[in-house]
Protein backbone atom coordinates (compact mmCIF):
# COMPACT_ATOMS: atom_id res chain seq x y z
CA UNK A 1 0.00 0.00 0.00
CA UNK A 2 2.83 2.32 -0.36
CA UNK A 3 1.10 4.12 -3.48
CA UNK A 4 -1.72 5.48 -0.08
CA UNK A 5 1.32 7.14 1.36
CA UNK A 6 2.53 9.46 -2.33
CA UNK A 7 2.10 12.91 -1.34
CA UNK A 8 -0.51 13.14 -4.18
CA UNK A 9 -2.41 10.18 -3.05
CA UNK A 10 -2.83 11.69 0.10
CA UNK A 11 -3.55 15.10 -0.94
CA UNK A 12 -6.19 13.76 -3.13
CA UNK A 13 -7.81 11.59 -0.60
CA UNK A 14 -7.57 14.44 2.25
CA UNK A 15 -9.07 17.15 -0.09
CA UNK A 16 -11.84 15.03 -1.55
CA UNK A 17 -12.96 14.28 1.86
CA UNK A 18 -12.77 17.61 3.01
CA UNK A 19 -15.52 18.57 0.31
CA UNK A 20 -17.91 15.67 0.53
CA UNK A 21 -17.87 16.23 4.15
CA UNK A 22 -18.60 20.11 4.18
CA UNK A 23 -21.25 19.68 1.67
CA UNK A 24 -22.70 16.80 4.12
CA UNK A 25 -22.80 19.09 7.19
CA UNK A 26 -23.58 22.45 5.40
CA UNK A 27 -26.29 20.59 3.83
CA UNK A 28 -27.39 19.29 6.63
CA UNK A 29 -27.36 22.40 8.36
CA UNK A 30 -29.33 24.22 5.13
CA UNK A 31 -32.05 21.95 5.32
CA UNK A 32 -32.48 21.69 8.74
CA UNK A 33 -32.11 25.43 9.53
CA UNK A 34 -36.19 26.41 9.12
CA UNK A 35 -37.16 23.70 11.19
CA UNK A 36 -34.68 24.84 14.25
CA UNK A 37 -35.86 28.34 13.96
CA UNK A 38 -38.93 27.13 14.09
CA UNK A 39 -38.51 25.25 17.51
CA UNK A 40 -36.70 27.93 18.84
CA UNK A 41 -39.56 30.22 18.21
CA UNK A 42 -42.23 27.49 19.85
CA UNK A 43 -39.58 27.29 23.03
CA UNK A 44 -40.12 31.03 23.30
CA UNK A 45 -43.64 31.22 22.52
CA UNK A 46 -44.56 28.46 24.93
CA UNK A 47 -42.23 29.90 27.66
CA UNK A 48 -44.45 33.12 27.95
CA UNK A 49 -47.66 31.61 27.80
CA UNK A 50 -46.95 29.34 30.46
CA UNK A 51 -46.05 32.25 32.89
CA UNK A 52 -49.53 33.14 32.27
CA UNK A 53 -50.68 30.50 33.49
CA UNK A 54 -53.55 30.37 30.41
CA UNK A 55 -51.38 27.97 28.63
CA UNK A 56 -52.63 23.98 29.00
CA UNK A 57 -50.83 21.05 27.65
CA UNK A 58 -52.05 20.00 24.18
CA UNK A 59 -52.90 23.72 23.15
CA UNK A 60 -51.72 24.83 20.22
CA UNK A 61 -48.80 27.10 21.17
CA UNK A 62 -49.05 29.28 18.03
CA UNK A 63 -52.45 29.72 18.06
CA UNK A 64 -53.10 30.51 21.35
CA UNK A 65 -49.68 33.04 21.34
CA UNK A 66 -51.35 34.96 17.94
CA UNK A 67 -54.94 34.48 19.88
CA UNK A 68 -53.66 36.63 23.65
CA UNK A 69 -50.52 38.10 23.29
CA UNK A 70 -49.07 41.04 21.86
CA UNK A 71 -45.05 41.92 22.41
CA UNK A 72 -44.40 45.66 22.42
CA UNK A 73 -40.91 47.55 23.42
CA UNK A 74 -40.77 49.52 26.13
CA UNK A 75 -38.43 52.64 27.06
CA UNK A 76 -37.38 51.35 30.40
CA UNK A 77 -36.21 54.95 31.40
CA UNK A 78 -39.60 56.81 30.76
CA UNK A 79 -41.44 53.89 30.83
CA UNK A 80 -43.26 54.61 27.47
CA UNK A 81 -43.57 52.31 24.45
CA UNK A 82 -41.18 52.73 22.02
CA UNK A 83 -42.94 52.47 18.80
CA UNK A 84 -39.93 52.96 16.48
CA UNK A 85 -38.74 49.56 17.85
CA UNK A 86 -40.58 46.94 16.44
CA UNK A 87 -40.79 44.18 18.72
CA UNK A 88 -41.18 40.66 16.38
CA UNK A 89 -37.23 42.07 15.27
CA UNK A 90 -35.88 43.70 18.24
CA UNK A 91 -33.79 41.57 20.14
CA UNK A 92 -33.34 42.90 23.73
CA UNK A 93 -30.21 40.41 24.52
CA UNK A 94 -28.24 41.52 21.30
CA UNK A 95 -29.28 45.21 22.41
CA UNK A 96 -27.92 44.55 25.87
CA UNK A 97 -24.17 43.70 24.15
CA UNK A 98 -24.06 46.77 22.47
CA UNK A 99 -22.67 49.76 24.18
CA UNK A 100 -24.97 52.35 21.86
CA UNK A 101 -28.33 50.42 23.11
CA UNK A 102 -27.25 49.63 26.36
CA UNK A 103 -25.34 50.95 30.16
CA UNK A 104 -23.04 49.83 32.16
CA UNK A 105 -24.20 49.00 35.57
CA UNK A 106 -22.33 50.13 38.71
CA UNK A 107 -21.60 48.50 41.55
CA UNK A 108 -24.45 49.11 43.78
CA UNK A 109 -27.02 49.43 41.24
CA UNK A 110 -26.50 46.08 40.05
CA UNK A 111 -28.60 43.92 42.08
CA UNK A 112 -29.28 41.34 39.47
CA UNK A 113 -25.55 41.44 38.70
CA UNK A 114 -25.67 41.47 34.72
CA UNK A 115 -23.10 44.27 34.52
CA UNK A 116 -25.09 45.67 31.19
CA UNK A 117 -28.47 46.71 30.44
CA UNK A 118 -30.73 47.34 27.37
CA UNK A 119 -32.66 50.92 27.16
CA UNK A 120 -35.02 48.57 25.80
CA UNK A 121 -36.93 45.78 26.46
CA UNK A 122 -39.44 43.95 25.14
CA UNK A 123 -43.09 42.88 27.21
CA UNK A 124 -45.98 40.82 26.38
CA UNK A 125 -49.36 41.99 26.60
CA UNK A 126 -52.19 39.42 27.21
CA UNK A 127 -55.66 40.14 26.14
CA UNK A 128 -56.60 43.65 25.13
CA UNK A 129 -53.21 45.71 24.54
CA UNK A 130 -54.48 49.11 25.78
CA UNK A 131 -55.96 47.24 28.74
CA UNK A 132 -54.00 44.10 29.40
CA UNK A 133 -55.28 40.87 31.64
CA UNK A 134 -51.55 40.28 32.11
CA UNK A 135 -48.42 42.00 31.87
CA UNK A 136 -45.43 39.16 31.33
CA UNK A 137 -42.02 40.96 31.64
CA UNK A 138 -38.48 39.42 30.62
CA UNK A 139 -36.14 39.37 33.85
CA UNK A 140 -32.59 38.01 34.43
CA UNK A 141 -29.78 37.59 36.95
CA UNK A 142 -27.36 35.71 38.68
CA UNK A 143 -28.38 32.98 40.69
CA UNK A 144 -25.78 30.49 42.42
CA UNK A 145 -23.71 28.77 39.29
CA UNK A 146 -24.50 31.28 36.77
CA UNK A 147 -27.16 33.41 34.89
CA UNK A 148 -31.21 32.95 35.38
CA UNK A 149 -33.27 34.10 32.70
CA UNK A 150 -37.20 34.09 33.01
CA UNK A 151 -40.65 35.69 32.78
CA UNK A 152 -42.60 37.40 35.26
CA UNK A 153 -46.33 38.00 35.03
CA UNK A 154 -48.10 40.73 36.64
CA UNK A 155 -51.80 41.03 36.58
CA UNK A 156 -53.58 44.73 34.59
CA UNK A 157 -52.88 46.88 37.61
CA UNK A 158 -49.38 46.68 37.31
CA UNK A 159 -48.83 45.00 40.87
CA UNK A 160 -50.57 41.64 41.11
CA UNK A 161 -47.96 38.80 40.36
CA UNK A 162 -49.31 36.03 38.45
CA UNK A 163 -46.22 33.68 38.11
CA UNK A 164 -42.54 33.90 37.68
CA UNK A 165 -40.94 31.05 35.65
CA UNK A 166 -37.41 30.53 34.70
CA UNK A 167 -36.49 28.93 31.55
CA UNK A 168 -32.89 28.82 31.57
CA UNK A 169 -30.81 28.25 35.01
CA UNK A 170 -28.32 26.14 36.05
CA UNK A 171 -28.73 25.81 39.57
CA UNK A 172 -27.93 22.95 41.84
CA UNK A 173 -30.51 20.25 40.92
CA UNK A 174 -32.90 19.25 43.43
CA UNK A 175 -32.03 22.02 45.46
CA UNK A 176 -32.22 25.75 43.64
CA UNK A 177 -33.25 23.74 40.41
CA UNK A 178 -36.40 23.36 42.24
CA UNK A 179 -37.40 27.47 40.95
CA UNK A 180 -38.51 24.46 38.40
CA UNK A 181 -41.20 22.77 40.66
CA UNK A 182 -45.10 24.09 40.09
CA UNK A 183 -45.48 23.77 43.41
CA UNK A 184 -42.84 26.79 44.33
CA UNK A 185 -44.05 28.27 41.11
CA UNK A 186 -47.88 28.12 42.29
CA UNK A 187 -46.65 30.11 45.62
CA UNK A 188 -46.48 33.39 43.04
CA UNK A 189 -49.72 33.76 42.62
CA UNK A 190 -51.78 36.89 44.21
CA UNK A 191 -48.38 38.01 45.77
CA UNK A 192 -47.91 41.70 45.48
CA UNK A 193 -44.99 43.92 44.04
CA UNK A 194 -45.28 47.04 46.24
CA UNK A 195 -47.20 48.33 49.20
CA UNK A 196 -50.72 50.08 48.40
CA UNK A 197 -50.39 53.36 47.30
CA UNK A 198 -47.40 52.41 45.75
CA UNK A 199 -44.04 53.72 46.20
CA UNK A 200 -42.04 52.55 42.99
CA UNK A 201 -38.85 53.29 44.02
CA UNK A 202 -39.08 50.58 46.51
CA UNK A 203 -40.57 46.61 45.04
CA UNK A 204 -41.91 44.96 48.80
CA UNK A 205 -41.61 41.50 47.34
CA UNK A 206 -38.75 39.10 48.61
CA UNK A 207 -38.39 35.37 49.41
CA UNK A 208 -38.16 34.12 53.34
CA UNK A 209 -37.04 31.84 55.21
CA UNK A 210 -39.62 29.38 56.68
CA UNK A 211 -42.84 30.17 56.92
CA UNK A 212 -43.84 32.87 54.54
CA UNK A 213 -46.51 35.02 55.65
CA UNK A 214 -48.74 38.09 53.92
CA UNK A 215 -48.81 39.44 50.45
CA UNK A 216 -45.13 40.41 50.27
CA UNK A 217 -43.18 37.33 50.65
CA UNK A 218 -42.93 33.99 49.21
CA UNK A 219 -41.45 30.96 50.78
CA UNK A 220 -37.38 30.73 49.89
CA UNK A 221 -36.10 27.63 48.30
CA UNK A 222 -34.86 24.87 51.22
CA UNK A 223 -31.31 24.58 51.06
CA UNK A 224 -30.78 27.07 48.55
CA UNK A 225 -30.33 30.62 50.20
CA UNK A 226 -27.99 31.91 47.28
CA UNK A 227 -30.09 31.06 44.68
CA UNK A 228 -33.19 32.29 46.90
CA UNK A 229 -30.88 35.54 47.34
CA UNK A 230 -30.50 35.87 43.81
CA UNK A 231 -33.96 35.59 43.02
CA UNK A 232 -35.23 38.47 45.45
CA UNK A 233 -32.07 40.65 43.71
CA UNK A 234 -33.11 40.07 40.64
CA UNK A 235 -37.21 41.34 41.32
CA UNK A 236 -36.17 43.84 43.33
CA UNK A 237 -33.66 45.39 40.50
CA UNK A 238 -36.42 44.78 37.38
CA UNK A 239 -39.06 45.75 39.42
CA UNK A 240 -37.70 49.14 40.68
CA UNK A 241 -36.69 52.36 39.44
CA UNK A 242 -33.97 50.59 37.04
CA UNK A 243 -36.01 48.36 35.39
CA UNK A 244 -39.68 48.31 35.06
CA UNK A 245 -40.86 50.52 37.61
CA UNK A 246 -41.96 53.75 35.94
CA UNK A 247 -43.45 51.06 33.09
CA UNK A 248 -45.54 49.39 35.65
CA UNK A 249 -46.70 52.73 37.73
CA UNK A 250 -48.10 54.04 34.58
CA UNK A 251 -50.68 50.93 34.95
CA UNK A 252 -50.99 52.41 38.27
CA UNK A 253 -52.64 55.84 37.46
CA UNK A 254 -54.35 54.20 34.36
CA UNK A 255 -56.62 52.04 36.42
CA UNK A 256 -56.80 54.84 38.93
CA UNK A 257 -58.10 57.07 36.47
CA UNK A 258 -60.14 55.30 34.80
CA UNK A 259 -61.82 54.26 38.35
CA UNK B 1 -10.67 -11.24 10.49
CA UNK B 2 -13.95 -11.31 9.15
CA UNK B 3 -14.96 -14.55 10.70
CA UNK B 4 -16.79 -13.22 13.20
CA UNK B 5 -20.00 -13.61 13.75
CA UNK B 6 -22.71 -11.07 13.16
CA UNK B 7 -24.34 -12.07 16.65
CA UNK B 8 -20.68 -12.02 18.83
CA UNK B 9 -19.88 -8.39 16.77
CA UNK B 10 -23.31 -6.94 17.99
CA UNK B 11 -23.51 -8.63 21.39
CA UNK B 12 -20.13 -8.85 23.31
CA UNK B 13 -19.66 -5.02 23.34
CA UNK B 14 -22.92 -4.69 25.67
CA UNK B 15 -21.53 -7.25 28.95
CA UNK B 16 -18.72 -9.13 27.37
CA UNK B 17 -16.69 -6.74 26.31
CA UNK B 18 -18.11 -3.27 27.24
CA UNK B 19 -16.81 -0.40 26.03
CA UNK B 20 -17.51 1.47 29.37
CA UNK B 21 -17.01 -1.19 31.89
CA UNK B 22 -14.35 -3.29 30.68
CA UNK B 23 -12.39 -0.53 29.12
CA UNK B 24 -13.61 1.99 30.74
CA UNK B 25 -13.70 4.35 27.62
CA UNK B 26 -16.28 7.43 27.54
CA UNK B 27 -16.81 8.10 30.86
CA UNK B 28 -16.44 11.57 30.52
CA UNK B 29 -19.99 11.96 28.95
CA UNK B 30 -21.32 8.95 30.68
CA UNK B 31 -21.21 11.29 34.05
CA UNK B 32 -22.79 14.34 32.64
CA UNK B 33 -26.13 13.52 30.54
CA UNK B 34 -27.34 10.51 33.04
CA UNK B 35 -29.56 12.26 35.05
CA UNK B 36 -32.59 11.46 33.46
CA UNK B 37 -33.45 8.21 31.75
CA UNK B 38 -35.04 9.96 28.04
CA UNK B 39 -31.79 12.32 28.57
CA UNK B 40 -29.50 8.88 28.61
CA UNK B 41 -31.76 7.29 26.05
CA UNK B 42 -31.13 9.97 23.09
CA UNK B 43 -27.37 9.96 23.54
CA UNK B 44 -27.19 6.77 23.73
CA UNK B 45 -29.30 6.30 20.18
CA UNK B 46 -26.88 9.77 19.08
CA UNK B 47 -23.65 7.71 20.23
CA UNK B 48 -24.79 4.34 18.79
CA UNK B 49 -25.90 6.52 14.88
CA UNK B 50 -22.42 7.97 15.22
CA UNK B 51 -20.00 4.44 15.88
CA UNK B 52 -21.70 3.11 13.37
CA UNK B 53 -21.63 5.15 10.88
CA UNK B 54 -18.00 6.31 11.26
CA UNK B 55 -17.13 2.89 11.29
CA UNK B 56 -19.17 2.33 7.78
CA UNK B 57 -17.58 4.86 6.03
CA UNK B 58 -14.02 4.46 7.48
CA UNK B 59 -14.39 1.19 6.55
CA UNK B 60 -15.41 2.09 3.16
CA UNK B 61 -12.86 3.94 2.63
CA UNK B 62 -10.42 2.47 4.29
CA UNK B 63 -7.90 0.88 1.49
CA UNK B 64 -7.69 4.56 0.12
CA UNK B 65 -6.29 6.21 3.59
CA UNK B 66 -3.03 7.16 3.57
CA UNK B 67 -1.73 5.98 7.11
CA UNK B 68 0.03 9.72 7.26
CA UNK B 69 -3.23 11.36 8.10
CA UNK B 70 -4.86 8.61 8.92
CA UNK B 71 -6.14 9.98 12.16
CA UNK B 72 -7.12 13.07 10.74
CA UNK B 73 -9.29 11.27 8.21
CA UNK B 74 -11.30 9.08 10.43
CA UNK B 75 -11.59 12.46 12.95
CA UNK B 76 -13.03 14.74 10.13
CA UNK B 77 -15.77 11.60 9.50
CA UNK B 78 -16.50 11.59 12.53
CA UNK B 79 -16.62 15.23 13.05
CA UNK B 80 -19.25 15.24 10.55
CA UNK B 81 -21.42 13.02 11.70
CA UNK B 82 -21.78 14.35 14.73
CA UNK B 83 -22.48 17.83 13.49
CA UNK B 84 -25.13 16.12 11.32
CA UNK B 85 -26.94 14.40 14.56
CA UNK B 86 -26.68 17.91 16.51
CA UNK B 87 -28.63 19.21 13.71
CA UNK B 88 -31.14 16.36 13.43
CA UNK B 89 -31.73 16.80 17.06
CA UNK B 90 -32.06 20.23 17.03
CA UNK B 91 -34.61 20.24 14.88
CA UNK B 92 -36.28 16.75 15.83
CA UNK B 93 -35.95 16.70 19.51
CA UNK B 94 -35.54 20.60 20.52
CA UNK B 95 -36.47 19.92 24.16
CA UNK B 96 -33.57 16.87 24.50
CA UNK B 97 -31.14 18.67 22.52
CA UNK B 98 -31.41 21.51 25.35
CA UNK B 99 -30.81 19.54 27.67
CA UNK B 100 -27.70 17.26 26.15
CA UNK B 101 -26.27 20.92 25.02
CA UNK B 102 -22.52 20.64 24.35
CA UNK B 103 -22.82 17.00 25.20
CA UNK B 104 -23.70 15.84 21.68
CA UNK B 105 -20.61 17.88 20.04
CA UNK B 106 -18.57 16.26 22.70
CA UNK B 107 -19.37 12.35 21.48
CA UNK B 108 -16.50 14.09 18.96
CA UNK B 109 -14.12 13.50 21.96
CA UNK B 110 -15.81 10.09 23.15
CA UNK B 111 -12.80 7.55 22.95
CA UNK B 112 -15.18 4.58 21.78
CA UNK B 113 -16.10 6.19 18.35
CA UNK B 114 -12.61 6.77 17.08
CA UNK B 115 -11.16 3.70 19.14
CA UNK B 116 -13.62 1.24 17.13
CA UNK B 117 -12.95 3.14 13.56
CA UNK B 118 -9.19 2.94 14.01
CA UNK B 119 -9.08 -0.89 15.74
CA UNK B 120 -11.88 -2.50 14.06
CA UNK B 121 -13.03 -0.48 10.54
CA UNK B 122 -9.67 0.16 9.35
CA UNK B 123 -9.30 -3.94 8.98
CA UNK B 124 -12.84 -5.05 8.52
CA UNK B 125 -15.10 -4.83 6.10
CA UNK B 126 -18.13 -2.16 5.69
CA UNK B 127 -21.43 -4.66 7.01
CA UNK B 128 -19.16 -5.76 9.83
CA UNK B 129 -17.76 -2.79 11.04
CA UNK B 130 -21.26 -0.97 10.36
CA UNK B 131 -22.45 -3.73 13.27
CA UNK B 132 -19.33 -3.40 15.61
CA UNK B 133 -20.49 0.40 15.97
CA UNK B 134 -24.05 -0.89 16.53
CA UNK B 135 -22.47 -3.16 18.99
CA UNK B 136 -20.27 -0.26 20.85
CA UNK B 137 -22.62 2.64 20.62
CA UNK B 138 -25.03 -0.27 22.48
CA UNK B 139 -22.99 -1.15 25.41
CA UNK B 140 -22.22 2.42 25.76
CA UNK B 141 -26.25 2.98 25.82
CA UNK B 142 -27.04 0.42 27.92
CA UNK B 143 -24.54 1.20 30.48
CA UNK B 144 -26.18 5.21 30.35
CA UNK B 145 -29.64 3.55 30.77
CA UNK B 146 -28.67 1.73 33.96
CA UNK B 147 -26.78 4.65 35.52
CA UNK B 148 -29.46 7.05 34.25
CA UNK B 149 -32.34 4.40 35.67
CA UNK B 150 -30.94 4.26 39.45
CA UNK B 151 -29.34 8.19 39.47
CA UNK B 152 -33.26 9.35 38.16
CA UNK B 153 -35.31 6.68 40.82
CA UNK B 154 -32.93 7.54 43.94
CA UNK B 155 -32.23 11.43 43.08
CA UNK B 156 -35.79 12.55 41.41
CA UNK B 157 -38.10 9.42 42.26
CA UNK B 158 -39.12 9.12 39.18
CA UNK B 159 -38.21 6.88 35.98
CA UNK B 160 -38.75 8.26 32.34
CA UNK B 161 -40.35 11.82 33.97
CA UNK B 162 -43.02 9.48 35.48
CA UNK B 163 -43.05 9.67 38.81
CA UNK B 164 -42.22 6.30 41.04
CA UNK B 165 -41.49 7.72 44.34
CA UNK B 166 -43.28 10.84 45.32
CA UNK B 167 -40.48 12.98 46.84
CA UNK B 168 -40.83 15.23 49.58
CA UNK B 169 -40.94 18.48 47.72
CA UNK B 170 -44.60 17.34 45.67
CA UNK B 171 -45.77 16.25 49.25
CA UNK B 172 -44.76 12.38 48.99
CA UNK B 173 -42.58 10.68 51.60
CA UNK B 174 -39.27 10.07 49.83
CA UNK B 175 -36.52 12.45 50.53
CA UNK B 176 -34.71 12.41 47.20
CA UNK B 177 -30.83 11.85 47.22
CA UNK B 178 -29.21 15.14 46.21
CA UNK B 179 -25.82 13.20 45.28
CA UNK B 180 -27.67 11.30 42.82
CA UNK B 181 -28.22 14.77 40.57
CA UNK B 182 -25.04 15.37 40.45
CA UNK B 183 -22.28 13.91 37.85
CA UNK B 184 -20.07 12.23 40.39
CA UNK B 185 -22.59 10.08 41.51
CA UNK B 186 -22.70 8.40 38.15
CA UNK B 187 -18.48 7.15 39.12
CA UNK B 188 -19.99 5.24 41.80
CA UNK B 189 -22.77 3.65 40.13
CA UNK B 190 -20.52 2.57 37.09
CA UNK B 191 -17.98 1.45 39.69
CA UNK B 192 -21.02 -0.67 41.36
CA UNK B 193 -21.60 -1.78 37.94
CA UNK B 194 -18.36 -2.65 36.87
CA UNK B 195 -18.32 -5.12 40.22
CA UNK B 196 -21.32 -6.70 39.81
CA UNK B 197 -20.10 -7.38 36.16
CA UNK B 198 -17.48 -8.82 37.10
CA UNK B 199 -18.83 -10.76 40.10
CA UNK B 200 -20.78 -12.81 37.00
CA UNK B 201 -17.46 -12.91 34.86
CA UNK B 202 -14.53 -13.27 36.85
CA UNK B 203 -12.54 -13.47 33.82
CA UNK B 204 -13.02 -9.56 33.75
CA UNK B 205 -10.74 -9.22 36.28
CA UNK B 206 -7.34 -8.17 35.59
CA UNK B 207 -4.27 -10.01 36.67
CA UNK B 208 -2.54 -7.62 39.72
CA UNK B 209 0.50 -5.48 37.91
CA UNK B 210 1.96 -6.06 41.53
CA UNK B 211 1.30 -6.51 45.85
CA UNK B 212 1.32 -4.06 47.77
CA UNK B 213 4.13 -4.77 50.60
CA UNK B 214 3.90 -4.38 54.08
CA UNK B 215 5.69 -0.71 54.49
CA UNK B 216 9.06 -1.67 55.63
CA UNK B 217 10.72 1.51 56.15
CA UNK B 218 8.12 2.50 58.72
CA UNK B 219 8.57 -0.62 60.54
CA UNK B 220 12.61 -0.57 61.13
CA UNK B 221 11.80 3.04 62.42
CA UNK B 222 9.43 1.85 65.04
CA UNK B 223 11.39 -0.68 66.22
CA UNK B 224 14.24 1.94 66.59
CA UNK B 225 12.34 4.33 68.69
CA UNK B 226 11.96 1.59 70.68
Amino acid sequence: MASNNSIKKTLIVAFSLCVVCSVVVSSAAVVLKPKQVQNQELDRKSNILQVTELYKPGDNVDEKYAELITPRVVDLKTGKYADNLDPETYDQFEAAKDPATSRTLSGEQDLAGIGRQENYATVYLVGNPDDPEQIVLPIRGQGLWGLMEGFLSVRGDGNTIVGLSYYDQSETPGLGGEVDNPRWKAKWDGKKIYADGGDYQDPQIHLVKGGASGEYQVDALSGASLTSRGVTNMLRFWLSDEGFAPYLARFHHDSQGGA
Amino acid sequence: MAKDSVRDVVLSPVFKNNPIALQVLGICSALAVTNSMSVSLVMGLAVIAVTAFSNLFVSLIRSHIPSSIRIIVQMTIIASLVIVVDQVLRAYAYDMSKQLSVFVGLIITNCIVMGRAEAYAMQNGPVMSFLDGVGNGLGYAVILLIVGFVRELLGSGSVFGLTVLPTVQNGGWYVPNGLMLLPPSAFFVIGLFIWVLRWFNPEQVEKTEYRIVANSKAKIKETANV
